[in-house]
């Protein structure tokens, strides 16, 4: 599923697509873009998707992220569907806390944990 | 592009317009300032997160999205503090107008939260009338008193 342009790992499991990234920092606005079209397309192609994002490898992102995040998981309720994220650093769990999007995202420690939570 | 160092501080001034590899630059020279200057890895994130925040406003809002309108970013960096000041060639806006984006209400809402993650991750933001220039520091807080 991932070609040589792509800004995203994808597997899929036993119906849960997981989803890591290739750039360490989510901040520049065209690999944003193209992050949001490419697991777009994830969730298009899903009837009702479980998606799980896996932040291990990302060091720092932006709050154009966490906007793209919030479209993606609007897509994915409108389908029924299930988003878990995972790995996330802690300094950039403070950005989901202090935004409040704990709220509204459902964050596990780890990418095992998260992938028992869906039902 | 101005440069200026002494023993203890940097100072630089870009005009930059709305691109990556530009801004990545000049991220990248404010954080080896501020390492060579003693900020840890926290110190950095919060302040590169400022910068980009403020960036993306200025191209976004401030210059709306006008390619060939450009952001003024300067920094001033010693042991103690860092300064970053971020300039648009728009007519400026009230910041008290972005609504509360941590209402209820306001969650599902994909934009609005760059200023409100500038104000928490720097130690002071402040909008200079009209609007379109924002000025933020961070003290260091391993040389705090």
């Amino acid at each position: 599923m991932t070609s040589a342009a792509s800004r995203l790992r994808v597997l899929e499991h036993e119906g849960i697509v997981t989803i890591e990234f290739v750039d360490r920092n989510i901040l520049d606005e065209a690999n944003i873009k193209q992050i949001g079209e490419e697991i777009g397309q994830i969730i298009d192609s899903h009837e009702q998707p479980k998606i799980l994002i896996s932040f291990e490898n990302v060091d720092h992102l932006s709050s154009s992220a966490l906007g793209t995040l919030i479209t993606l998981n609007n897509k994915i309720e409108s389908k029924n569907g299930q988003l878990r994220l995972a790995e996330i650093d802690e300094q950039i769990h403070q950005i989901f806390l202090i935004t409040k999007l704990n709220k509204i995202f459902e964050i596990h420690e780890t990418t095992e944990a998260a992938r028992r939570s869906f039902s | 592009m101005m440069n200026a160092s002494s023993s203890n501080q940097f100072t630089a001034r870009h005009e930059v317009a709305n691109d990556p590899a530009r801004v990545h630059s000049i991220e990248q020279q404010l954080l080896e300032a501020m390492t060579e200057r003693g900020y840890n890895e926290t110190s950095a994130f919060a302040v590169r997160l400022a910068l980009q925040e403020a960036l993306s406003n200025a191209f976004q809002h401030g210059n709306n999205g006008e390619q060939d309108k450009l952001a003024i970013v300067t920094f001033q960096v010693n042991e103690r503090e860092v300064i970053v000041e971020v300039e648009d060639q728009g007519n400026g806006f009230s910041p008290e107008s972005v609504p509360d984006p941590t209402a209820d209400e306001n969650l599902t809402i994909p934009s609005g939260r760059g200023i409100m993650l500038m104000r928490s991750f720097m130690t002071d933001v402040q909008f200079i009338p009209p609007g379109n220039r924002v000025r933020m520091s961070y003290t260091n807080p391993g040389e705090a008193s």
